[in-house]
Protein backbone atom coordinates (compact mmCIF):
# COMPACT_ATOMS: atom_id res chain seq x y z
CA UNK A 1 0.00 0.00 0.00
CA UNK A 2 2.89 2.59 1.23
CA UNK A 3 4.76 1.16 -2.18
CA UNK A 4 1.83 2.19 -4.30
CA UNK A 5 1.16 5.55 -2.47
CA UNK A 6 5.05 6.56 -3.30
CA UNK A 7 4.56 5.42 -7.00
CA UNK A 8 1.37 7.49 -6.81
CA UNK A 9 3.58 10.57 -6.14
CA UNK A 10 5.57 9.94 -8.94
CA UNK A 11 4.49 11.92 -12.11
CA UNK A 12 6.30 9.96 -14.27
CA UNK A 13 4.75 7.15 -13.01
CA UNK A 14 0.81 8.08 -13.20
CA UNK A 15 1.64 9.60 -16.74
CA UNK A 16 3.11 6.39 -17.73
CA UNK A 17 0.27 4.27 -16.22
CA UNK A 18 -2.69 6.98 -18.02
CA UNK A 19 -0.97 6.93 -21.36
CA UNK A 20 -0.12 3.06 -20.96
CA UNK A 21 -3.82 2.25 -20.06
CA UNK A 22 -5.19 4.28 -22.56
CA UNK A 23 -3.58 2.28 -25.85
CA UNK A 24 -4.70 -0.82 -23.74
CA UNK A 25 -8.65 0.32 -23.79
CA UNK A 26 -7.96 1.52 -27.19
CA UNK A 27 -7.25 -2.11 -28.30
CA UNK A 28 -9.50 -3.77 -25.72
CA UNK A 29 -12.91 -1.58 -26.49
CA UNK A 30 -11.91 0.02 -29.76
CA UNK A 31 -13.23 -2.97 -31.87
CA UNK A 32 -16.64 -2.35 -29.64
CA UNK A 33 -17.39 1.51 -30.78
CA UNK A 34 -16.10 0.60 -34.65
CA UNK A 35 -16.44 -1.71 -36.69
CA UNK A 36 -13.13 -3.76 -37.73
CA UNK A 37 -13.31 -3.76 -41.62
CA UNK A 38 -10.10 -5.32 -42.84
CA UNK A 39 -10.45 -6.01 -46.26
CA UNK A 40 -13.53 -6.85 -46.16
CA UNK A 41 -15.43 -4.69 -48.07
CA UNK A 42 -12.84 -2.37 -50.26
CA UNK A 43 -12.77 1.65 -50.03
CA UNK A 44 -11.39 4.22 -52.48
CA UNK A 45 -8.03 4.15 -52.24
CA UNK A 46 -5.53 6.73 -49.95
CA UNK A 47 -8.75 8.79 -48.89
CA UNK A 48 -8.14 11.12 -46.59
CA UNK A 49 -10.08 11.62 -43.27
CA UNK A 50 -13.94 12.36 -43.81
CA UNK A 51 -17.02 11.51 -41.72
CA UNK A 52 -17.24 7.96 -41.25
CA UNK A 53 -14.09 7.61 -41.80
CA UNK A 54 -11.89 9.14 -39.52
CA UNK A 55 -8.73 8.55 -40.31
CA UNK A 56 -9.02 7.51 -44.28
CA UNK A 57 -7.81 4.54 -46.04
CA UNK A 58 -4.84 3.21 -47.05
CA UNK A 59 -3.18 1.71 -50.70
CA UNK A 60 -4.70 -1.28 -50.36
CA UNK A 61 -8.16 0.92 -49.52
CA UNK A 62 -8.67 -0.40 -45.93
CA UNK A 63 -9.82 1.43 -43.14
CA UNK A 64 -6.87 3.24 -41.23
CA UNK A 65 -9.15 3.25 -37.81
CA UNK A 66 -9.54 -0.54 -37.90
CA UNK A 67 -6.30 -1.18 -39.11
CA UNK A 68 -4.55 0.80 -36.33
CA UNK A 69 -6.84 -1.12 -33.96
CA UNK A 70 -5.83 -4.69 -34.75
CA UNK A 71 -2.81 -3.44 -35.01
CA UNK A 72 -2.29 -2.14 -31.84
CA UNK A 73 -3.66 -5.42 -30.81
CA UNK A 74 -1.74 -7.42 -32.53
CA UNK A 75 1.42 -5.48 -31.33
CA UNK A 76 0.62 -5.31 -27.95
CA UNK A 77 0.23 -9.47 -27.82
CA UNK A 78 3.55 -9.65 -30.06
CA UNK A 79 5.33 -7.50 -26.81
CA UNK A 80 3.82 -9.01 -23.96
CA UNK A 81 4.12 -12.55 -25.09
CA UNK A 82 7.36 -12.12 -26.16
CA UNK A 83 8.61 -10.32 -22.77
CA UNK A 84 6.88 -12.85 -20.82
CA UNK A 85 9.30 -15.62 -22.33
CA UNK A 86 12.31 -13.65 -21.86
CA UNK A 87 11.74 -12.42 -19.05
CA UNK A 88 10.65 -16.39 -17.71
CA UNK A 89 13.87 -17.67 -19.36
CA UNK A 90 16.02 -15.03 -18.13
CA UNK A 91 15.00 -14.77 -14.79
CA UNK A 92 15.31 -18.70 -13.78
CA UNK A 93 18.69 -18.84 -15.75
CA UNK A 94 20.22 -15.48 -14.11
CA UNK A 95 18.89 -16.67 -10.75
CA UNK A 96 19.54 -20.29 -11.00
CA UNK A 97 23.27 -19.89 -12.19
CA UNK A 98 24.00 -17.00 -9.41
CA UNK A 99 22.72 -19.20 -6.70
CA UNK A 100 24.51 -22.51 -7.94
CA UNK A 101 28.10 -20.77 -8.62
CA UNK A 102 30.75 -22.89 -10.09
CA UNK A 103 30.80 -24.94 -13.12
CA UNK A 104 26.86 -24.31 -13.91
CA UNK A 105 27.12 -20.50 -13.28
CA UNK A 106 30.15 -20.13 -15.74
CA UNK A 107 28.52 -22.67 -18.30
CA UNK A 108 25.24 -20.44 -18.15
CA UNK A 109 27.61 -17.20 -17.88
CA UNK A 110 29.36 -18.16 -21.24
CA UNK A 111 25.53 -19.15 -22.93
CA UNK A 112 24.30 -15.29 -22.39
CA UNK A 113 27.87 -13.41 -23.12
CA UNK A 114 27.86 -15.72 -26.48
CA UNK A 115 23.74 -14.36 -27.12
CA UNK A 116 24.89 -11.30 -26.05
CA UNK A 117 27.65 -10.55 -28.77
CA UNK A 118 25.75 -12.23 -31.43
CA UNK A 119 23.65 -9.10 -32.65
CA UNK A 120 20.15 -10.66 -31.20
CA UNK A 121 18.16 -8.09 -34.64
CA UNK A 122 20.52 -9.97 -37.26
CA UNK A 123 19.45 -13.58 -35.84
CA UNK A 124 16.28 -12.17 -35.76
CA UNK A 125 16.01 -11.31 -39.33
CA UNK A 126 17.87 -13.76 -40.55
CA UNK A 127 15.13 -16.61 -38.32
CA UNK A 128 12.40 -14.43 -39.99
CA UNK A 129 13.77 -14.00 -43.57
CA UNK A 130 14.46 -18.01 -43.07
CA UNK A 131 10.90 -19.03 -42.03
CA UNK A 132 8.85 -17.69 -45.49
CA UNK A 133 5.77 -20.01 -44.92
CA UNK A 134 4.50 -20.06 -41.90
CA UNK A 135 5.59 -16.65 -40.04
CA UNK A 136 2.28 -16.54 -37.58
CA UNK A 137 2.47 -13.70 -34.97
CA UNK A 138 3.18 -16.52 -32.22
CA UNK A 139 6.09 -17.25 -34.00
CA UNK A 140 7.48 -13.80 -34.45
CA UNK A 141 6.34 -13.19 -30.76
CA UNK A 142 8.69 -16.75 -29.67
CA UNK A 143 11.72 -15.36 -31.71
CA UNK A 144 12.27 -12.14 -30.18
CA UNK A 145 11.82 -13.85 -26.71
CA UNK A 146 14.29 -15.92 -27.45
CA UNK A 147 16.40 -13.18 -28.60
CA UNK A 148 16.44 -10.72 -26.03
CA UNK A 149 16.65 -12.55 -22.48
CA UNK A 150 20.21 -12.48 -22.07
CA UNK A 151 20.00 -9.01 -20.36
CA UNK A 152 17.38 -9.86 -17.49
CA UNK A 153 19.83 -13.38 -17.05
CA UNK A 154 22.37 -11.32 -16.50
CA UNK A 155 21.17 -8.64 -14.03
CA UNK A 156 19.33 -11.07 -12.02
CA UNK A 157 22.01 -13.34 -11.46
CA UNK A 158 24.14 -10.33 -10.35
CA UNK A 159 21.14 -9.54 -8.02
CA UNK A 160 21.54 -13.37 -7.28
CA UNK A 161 24.79 -14.12 -6.34
CA UNK A 162 24.42 -10.97 -4.10
CA UNK A 163 21.56 -12.08 -2.42
CA UNK A 164 23.25 -15.54 -2.14
CA UNK A 165 25.78 -14.63 0.52
CA UNK A 166 22.61 -12.84 3.31
CA UNK A 167 22.18 -14.59 6.00
CA UNK A 168 18.86 -15.65 5.90
CA UNK A 169 19.80 -18.25 2.85
CA UNK A 170 21.93 -19.38 5.35
CA UNK A 171 19.22 -20.04 7.87
CA UNK A 172 17.25 -21.45 5.58
CA UNK A 173 19.58 -23.85 4.23
CA UNK A 174 20.00 -24.89 8.06
CA UNK A 175 16.14 -24.96 8.06
CA UNK A 176 16.31 -27.57 5.83
CA UNK A 177 15.45 -26.05 2.39
CA UNK A 178 16.16 -27.63 -1.24
CA UNK A 179 17.36 -25.66 -4.01
CA UNK A 180 13.69 -25.00 -5.37
CA UNK A 181 12.64 -23.74 -2.03
CA UNK A 182 15.55 -21.62 -1.60
CA UNK A 183 15.05 -20.19 -4.98
CA UNK A 184 11.57 -19.81 -5.18
CA UNK A 185 10.62 -18.54 -1.37
CA UNK A 186 13.65 -16.57 -0.25
CA UNK A 187 15.45 -15.30 -3.50
CA UNK A 188 12.46 -14.91 -6.11
CA UNK A 189 10.74 -12.64 -3.28
CA UNK A 190 13.74 -10.45 -3.20
CA UNK A 191 14.01 -9.81 -6.63
CA UNK A 192 10.03 -9.87 -7.68
CA UNK A 193 10.51 -5.66 -8.33
CA UNK A 194 13.13 -5.74 -9.93
CA UNK A 195 12.37 -8.95 -12.81
CA UNK A 196 8.80 -6.51 -12.97
CA UNK A 197 10.94 -3.40 -13.92
CA UNK A 198 12.76 -6.01 -16.50
CA UNK A 199 9.70 -7.27 -17.52
CA UNK A 200 8.30 -3.44 -18.66
CA UNK A 201 11.49 -3.49 -20.54
CA UNK A 202 11.25 -6.39 -22.32
CA UNK A 203 7.86 -5.87 -23.32
CA UNK A 204 8.74 -2.31 -24.81
CA UNK A 205 11.84 -4.12 -26.48
CA UNK A 206 9.31 -6.86 -27.66
CA UNK A 207 7.31 -4.33 -29.45
CA UNK A 208 9.91 -2.23 -31.09
CA UNK A 209 11.89 -5.26 -32.11
CA UNK A 210 8.15 -6.45 -33.57
CA UNK A 211 8.07 -3.16 -35.64
CA UNK A 212 11.32 -3.15 -36.54
CA UNK A 213 11.45 -6.39 -38.73
CA UNK A 214 7.59 -6.02 -39.55
CA UNK A 215 8.51 -2.58 -41.03
CA UNK A 216 11.70 -4.03 -43.14
CA UNK A 217 8.76 -6.87 -44.21
CA UNK A 218 9.65 -9.95 -42.36
CA UNK A 219 6.86 -9.49 -40.30
CA UNK A 220 4.02 -12.02 -39.73
CA UNK A 221 2.00 -13.07 -42.73
CA UNK A 222 -1.46 -13.45 -41.69
CA UNK A 223 -2.27 -10.13 -39.86
CA UNK A 224 -1.89 -6.55 -39.01
CA UNK A 225 0.59 -4.81 -36.50
CA UNK A 226 1.84 -1.44 -36.10
CA UNK A 227 5.18 -2.30 -37.97
CA UNK A 228 3.18 -4.09 -41.06
CA UNK A 229 1.36 -0.76 -41.33
CA UNK A 230 4.61 0.89 -41.75
CA UNK A 231 5.76 -1.36 -44.21
CA UNK A 232 2.47 -0.94 -46.35
CA UNK A 233 3.30 3.16 -46.67
CA UNK A 234 6.70 2.46 -46.85
CA UNK A 235 6.05 0.27 -50.04
CA UNK A 236 3.23 2.01 -51.35
CA UNK A 237 5.38 5.02 -50.80
CA UNK A 238 2.82 7.18 -48.60
CA UNK A 239 5.23 10.19 -48.18
CA UNK A 240 5.61 11.13 -51.71
CA UNK A 241 1.86 11.04 -52.05
CA UNK A 242 1.75 13.10 -48.60
CA UNK A 243 -0.55 10.89 -47.09
CA UNK A 244 0.57 11.07 -43.68
CA UNK A 245 -2.48 9.01 -41.98
CA UNK A 246 -1.38 5.83 -43.51
CA UNK A 247 2.25 5.97 -41.66
CA UNK A 248 1.95 9.19 -38.52
CA UNK A 249 -0.90 7.42 -36.18
CA UNK A 250 0.78 3.98 -35.99
CA UNK A 251 4.23 5.77 -35.24
CA UNK A 252 2.72 7.78 -32.55
CA UNK A 253 1.23 4.43 -31.28
CA UNK A 254 4.63 2.59 -31.13
CA UNK A 255 6.06 5.59 -29.46
CA UNK A 256 3.85 6.56 -27.09
CA UNK A 257 3.50 2.89 -25.80
CA UNK A 258 7.19 2.27 -25.48
CA UNK A 259 7.60 6.00 -23.84
CA UNK A 260 4.80 5.03 -21.32
CA UNK A 261 6.45 1.65 -20.53
CA UNK A 262 10.01 3.45 -20.57
CA UNK A 263 8.21 6.33 -17.87
CA UNK A 264 7.27 3.50 -15.91
CA UNK A 265 10.26 2.00 -15.31
CA UNK A 266 12.48 4.46 -14.85
CA UNK A 267 9.66 5.94 -12.19
CA UNK A 268 9.28 2.65 -10.69
CA UNK A 269 13.40 2.52 -10.58
CA UNK A 270 12.62 5.91 -8.18
CA UNK A 271 10.32 4.09 -5.51
CA UNK A 272 11.92 0.55 -5.66
CA UNK A 273 15.48 1.58 -4.63
CA UNK A 274 15.68 3.66 -1.95
CA UNK A 275 19.07 5.15 -2.62
CA UNK A 276 17.28 6.83 -5.30
CA UNK A 277 14.26 8.26 -3.00
CA UNK A 278 14.37 12.21 -3.11
CA UNK B 1 41.08 -41.76 25.26
CA UNK B 2 39.07 -42.62 28.49
CA UNK B 3 36.26 -40.37 30.57
CA UNK B 4 36.50 -37.86 27.28
CA UNK B 5 33.79 -37.52 25.05
CA UNK B 6 35.36 -35.67 22.22
CA UNK B 7 32.55 -34.54 19.50
CA UNK B 8 34.75 -32.61 17.30
CA UNK B 9 38.28 -33.08 16.04
CA UNK B 10 40.37 -31.42 13.85
CA UNK B 11 43.74 -32.38 12.11
CA UNK B 12 45.81 -30.58 10.79
CA UNK B 13 42.92 -28.28 9.22
CA UNK B 14 43.72 -26.29 6.53
CA UNK B 15 41.36 -23.55 4.01
CA UNK B 16 42.62 -22.46 1.28
CA UNK B 17 40.89 -20.10 -1.15
CA UNK B 18 41.50 -18.62 -4.61
CA UNK B 19 44.52 -19.40 -7.14
CA UNK B 20 47.31 -17.61 -8.37
CA UNK B 21 47.47 -13.99 -7.46
CA UNK B 22 44.28 -14.10 -5.31
CA UNK B 23 45.58 -17.61 -3.60
CA UNK B 24 44.86 -17.18 0.31
CA UNK B 25 45.88 -19.56 2.79
CA UNK B 26 43.01 -18.81 5.63
CA UNK B 27 43.35 -21.83 8.33
CA UNK B 28 47.06 -23.28 8.50
CA UNK B 29 46.71 -26.44 9.79
CA UNK B 30 44.83 -26.28 12.90
CA UNK B 31 44.21 -29.37 15.88
CA UNK B 32 42.21 -29.11 18.27
CA UNK B 33 39.36 -31.13 20.10
CA UNK B 34 35.58 -30.14 21.42
CA UNK B 35 34.37 -32.15 24.22
CA UNK B 36 30.67 -32.89 24.61
CA UNK B 37 28.92 -30.38 26.77
CA UNK B 38 31.84 -27.86 27.22
CA UNK B 39 31.43 -24.42 26.11
CA UNK B 40 34.65 -23.44 23.93
CA UNK B 41 35.63 -19.94 22.79
CA UNK B 42 37.41 -19.16 19.78
CA UNK B 43 38.79 -15.39 20.45
CA UNK B 44 40.55 -13.31 17.89
CA UNK B 45 41.14 -10.12 15.86
CA UNK B 46 39.17 -9.69 12.49
CA UNK B 47 40.84 -11.72 9.48
CA UNK B 48 42.01 -14.29 11.77
CA UNK B 49 39.63 -17.80 10.16
CA UNK B 50 37.71 -17.73 13.27
CA UNK B 51 34.34 -17.60 11.47
CA UNK B 52 35.88 -20.27 8.50
CA UNK B 53 36.31 -22.12 11.77
CA UNK B 54 32.75 -21.81 12.51
CA UNK B 55 31.38 -22.33 8.32
CA UNK B 56 33.41 -25.81 8.97
CA UNK B 57 32.02 -26.55 11.97
CA UNK B 58 28.41 -26.16 10.69
CA UNK B 59 29.58 -27.90 7.64
CA UNK B 60 28.96 -25.11 5.28
CA UNK B 61 32.72 -24.89 4.08
CA UNK B 62 35.09 -28.37 3.73
CA UNK B 63 38.89 -28.02 4.50
CA UNK B 64 41.11 -28.18 1.25
CA UNK B 65 43.70 -30.22 3.33
CA UNK B 66 43.55 -32.11 6.61
CA UNK B 67 40.69 -33.74 8.56
CA UNK B 68 37.55 -32.57 10.82
CA UNK B 69 35.42 -35.22 12.30
CA UNK B 70 32.35 -35.00 14.23
CA UNK B 71 31.57 -37.69 16.66
CA UNK B 72 34.46 -39.87 15.12
CA UNK B 73 33.11 -38.88 11.64
CA UNK B 74 33.87 -36.79 8.79
CA UNK B 75 31.01 -34.16 7.66
CA UNK B 76 30.13 -35.37 4.55
CA UNK B 77 25.74 -34.51 4.33
CA UNK B 78 25.13 -31.13 5.72
CA UNK B 79 21.45 -31.69 6.12
CA UNK B 80 22.54 -35.11 8.50
CA UNK B 81 24.73 -32.85 10.23
CA UNK B 82 22.42 -30.16 11.26
CA UNK B 83 20.26 -32.36 12.65
CA UNK B 84 22.29 -32.18 15.85
CA UNK B 85 24.81 -28.90 14.99
CA UNK B 86 23.04 -25.35 14.81
CA UNK B 87 24.03 -21.85 14.02
CA UNK B 88 23.28 -18.42 15.91
CA UNK B 89 24.00 -16.10 13.21
CA UNK B 90 26.10 -12.41 13.56
CA UNK B 91 23.77 -10.32 11.75
CA UNK B 92 19.89 -10.35 13.11
CA UNK B 93 18.80 -8.08 10.88
CA UNK B 94 19.53 -10.24 7.66
CA UNK B 95 18.76 -13.59 9.62
CA UNK B 96 15.23 -13.67 8.37
CA UNK B 97 13.24 -13.53 5.10
CA UNK B 98 11.78 -10.31 5.29
CA UNK B 99 8.47 -11.62 3.04
CA UNK B 100 7.03 -14.18 6.28
CA UNK B 101 6.23 -13.87 9.13
CA UNK B 102 8.41 -14.78 12.09
CA UNK B 103 6.68 -17.54 13.44
CA UNK B 104 5.87 -19.24 10.38
CA UNK B 105 9.87 -19.22 10.18
CA UNK B 106 10.58 -20.28 13.46
CA UNK B 107 7.88 -23.60 12.42
CA UNK B 108 9.75 -23.81 9.27
CA UNK B 109 13.01 -24.64 11.07
CA UNK B 110 11.80 -28.14 11.96
CA UNK B 111 11.67 -29.45 8.64
CA UNK B 112 15.23 -30.02 8.34
CA UNK B 113 14.58 -33.11 11.19
CA UNK B 114 13.94 -36.45 9.44
CA UNK B 115 12.08 -37.03 12.66
CA UNK B 116 9.38 -34.37 12.23
CA UNK B 117 7.54 -33.65 15.19
CA UNK B 118 3.13 -32.91 14.66
CA UNK B 119 2.21 -29.49 14.31
CA UNK B 120 0.37 -29.62 17.24
CA UNK B 121 3.83 -30.43 19.09
CA UNK B 122 5.74 -27.73 16.67
CA UNK B 123 3.13 -25.18 17.87
CA UNK B 124 3.83 -26.26 21.62
CA UNK B 125 7.56 -26.50 21.39
CA UNK B 126 7.95 -22.98 19.29
CA UNK B 127 5.59 -21.20 22.11
CA UNK B 128 7.47 -22.80 24.61
CA UNK B 129 10.74 -21.58 22.81
CA UNK B 130 9.26 -17.88 22.86
CA UNK B 131 8.92 -17.98 26.49
CA UNK B 132 11.62 -19.12 27.27
CA UNK B 133 13.40 -16.35 25.49
CA UNK B 134 10.85 -13.85 27.39
CA UNK B 135 8.40 -13.08 24.49
CA UNK B 136 4.64 -14.03 24.68
CA UNK B 137 3.63 -15.65 21.69
CA UNK B 138 0.56 -13.66 21.51
CA UNK B 139 2.89 -10.59 20.99
CA UNK B 140 4.83 -12.39 17.93
CA UNK B 141 1.65 -13.54 16.18
CA UNK B 142 1.79 -12.23 12.49
CA UNK B 143 5.01 -9.88 12.90
CA UNK B 144 7.34 -9.83 10.19
CA UNK B 145 11.17 -9.52 10.68
CA UNK B 146 10.94 -5.77 10.11
CA UNK B 147 8.83 -4.74 12.66
CA UNK B 148 11.03 -6.12 15.29
CA UNK B 149 14.15 -4.37 16.58
CA UNK B 150 17.97 -5.94 16.34
CA UNK B 151 18.04 -7.52 19.64
CA UNK B 152 14.60 -9.33 19.42
CA UNK B 153 15.41 -10.39 16.52
CA UNK B 154 18.28 -12.05 18.01
CA UNK B 155 16.53 -13.53 20.50
CA UNK B 156 14.24 -14.62 17.71
CA UNK B 157 17.36 -16.89 16.65
CA UNK B 158 18.18 -18.04 20.02
CA UNK B 159 14.37 -19.15 20.22
CA UNK B 160 14.79 -21.34 17.23
CA UNK B 161 17.52 -23.24 19.10
CA UNK B 162 15.42 -23.79 22.37
CA UNK B 163 13.26 -24.84 19.66
CA UNK B 164 15.09 -27.25 17.84
CA UNK B 165 17.24 -28.44 21.14
CA UNK B 166 19.80 -29.50 18.89
CA UNK B 167 23.20 -31.42 20.74
CA UNK B 168 25.51 -28.26 19.15
CA UNK B 169 25.37 -24.72 18.85
CA UNK B 170 27.88 -22.53 16.97
CA UNK B 171 27.24 -18.94 17.84
CA UNK B 172 29.55 -16.90 15.19
CA UNK B 173 29.39 -12.99 17.03
CA UNK B 174 26.36 -13.80 18.24
CA UNK B 175 26.43 -10.23 20.34
CA UNK B 176 28.60 -8.16 18.35
CA UNK B 177 26.02 -6.52 16.43
CA UNK B 178 23.70 -5.83 19.58
CA UNK B 179 24.29 -3.80 22.64
CA UNK B 180 25.61 -4.16 25.78
CA UNK B 181 22.08 -4.69 27.75
CA UNK B 182 20.81 -7.29 25.01
CA UNK B 183 24.38 -9.27 25.20
CA UNK B 184 24.19 -9.57 28.60
CA UNK B 185 20.65 -11.05 28.46
CA UNK B 186 21.69 -13.19 25.43
CA UNK B 187 24.59 -14.86 27.39
CA UNK B 188 22.05 -15.56 29.88
CA UNK B 189 20.03 -17.20 28.09
CA UNK B 190 23.13 -19.30 26.63
CA UNK B 191 23.94 -20.29 29.65
CA UNK B 192 20.10 -21.28 30.20
CA UNK B 193 20.35 -23.02 27.53
CA UNK B 194 23.44 -24.86 28.57
CA UNK B 195 22.14 -25.48 32.14
CA UNK B 196 18.71 -26.83 30.63
CA UNK B 197 19.92 -28.84 27.22
CA UNK B 198 23.94 -29.68 28.35
CA UNK B 199 24.76 -28.18 25.03
CA UNK B 200 28.13 -28.00 23.51
CA UNK B 201 28.67 -24.33 22.60
CA UNK B 202 30.87 -23.00 20.31
CA UNK B 203 31.22 -19.33 21.02
CA UNK B 204 33.14 -16.80 17.84
CA UNK B 205 34.14 -13.80 19.07
CA UNK B 206 36.73 -10.73 19.48
CA UNK B 207 36.03 -9.99 22.58
CA UNK B 208 37.79 -11.74 25.24
CA UNK B 209 36.62 -10.20 28.23
CA UNK B 210 33.35 -12.02 27.26
CA UNK B 211 35.27 -15.48 26.10
CA UNK B 212 36.71 -14.87 29.71
CA UNK B 213 33.23 -15.22 31.63
CA UNK B 214 31.53 -17.56 29.90
CA UNK B 215 33.97 -20.11 28.58
CA UNK B 216 34.86 -23.42 29.75
CA UNK B 217 38.01 -23.39 27.41
CA UNK B 218 39.39 -20.40 25.13
CA UNK B 219 40.76 -20.84 21.82
CA UNK B 220 43.42 -18.00 20.63
CA UNK B 221 43.41 -17.39 16.66
CA UNK B 222 46.02 -15.50 15.17
CA UNK B 223 46.43 -15.30 10.92
CA UNK B 224 45.08 -18.77 10.85
CA UNK B 225 46.65 -20.76 13.47
CA UNK B 226 45.58 -20.90 17.33
CA UNK B 227 48.09 -19.27 19.00
CA UNK B 228 46.90 -20.28 22.63
CA UNK B 229 44.30 -22.26 24.28
CA UNK B 230 44.05 -23.18 27.54
CA UNK B 231 41.39 -22.08 30.50
CA UNK B 232 40.23 -18.72 30.81
CA UNK B 233 42.05 -18.23 33.71
CA UNK B 234 44.93 -19.41 32.24
CA UNK B 235 44.62 -17.56 29.31
CA UNK B 236 43.36 -14.53 30.80
CA UNK B 237 45.85 -13.95 33.81
CA UNK B 238 48.90 -16.03 32.76
CA UNK B 239 49.07 -15.21 28.79
CA UNK B 240 51.89 -16.78 26.99
CA UNK B 241 51.30 -14.92 23.35
CA UNK B 242 51.74 -11.40 22.51
CA UNK B 243 48.85 -12.05 20.26
CA UNK B 244 46.55 -12.55 23.58
CA UNK B 245 48.40 -9.89 25.34
CA UNK B 246 47.64 -7.43 22.64
CA UNK B 247 43.78 -8.76 22.88
CA UNK B 248 43.25 -8.63 25.84
CA UNK B 249 45.54 -4.89 26.49
CA UNK B 250 42.37 -3.57 23.42
CA UNK B 251 39.47 -4.40 26.28
CA UNK B 252 38.88 -0.76 26.72
CA UNK B 253 40.60 1.41 29.07
CA UNK B 254 37.64 3.08 30.68
CA UNK B 255 35.98 -0.45 32.05
CA UNK B 256 39.98 -1.43 33.52
CA UNK B 257 39.53 2.12 35.01
CA UNK B 258 36.36 1.43 36.93
CA UNK B 259 37.07 -1.86 37.92
CA UNK B 260 40.89 -0.49 39.82
CA UNK B 261 38.17 2.02 41.39
CA UNK B 262 35.62 -0.17 42.35
CA UNK B 263 38.30 -2.44 44.54
CA UNK B 264 40.05 0.42 45.68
Amino acid sequence: MKLLKNLLKEPAFVFGVCLFSLTILLALLGPLFVKINIGSEYLPYIQPGSEGLALGSDHGGRDMVSMLISGLQNSLYVGFLAGIIATTLGTFLGVYAGFKGGFIDNFINMVTNLFLVIPSFVVLLLISSSLEGGRSLQLIAVIIGFTIWPWTARSVRAQTSSLKSSEHINLARVNGADTFCILTKHILPYLLSYVFMVFIIQVASGILQEASISMLGLGPYDSVSLGIIMNDAMRNEALGDGAWWAFVPASMLITSIVFALYALNTSMEGVFNPALRK
Amino acid sequence: MPNKNVIFEAKDLVKEFGHGKTHNVVLKGLNFEIEDGEIVTIVGGSACGKSVVAKHLLGFMQPTKGELFYKGKKITNQRDHWQTVQPIFQDPFSAFNQFFSIRSQLEDSFKVLYKRPSRAEIKERVDAALLAVNVMPSDLKEKFPFELSGGQMQRMLLARIFALKPQVLIADEATSMVDACVRANILDYLMKLKKELNMTIVFITHDIGLAYYVSDRIFVMHDGGIVEHGTPDEVALHPKSNHTIQLLEDIPDIHKDWIKRKRA
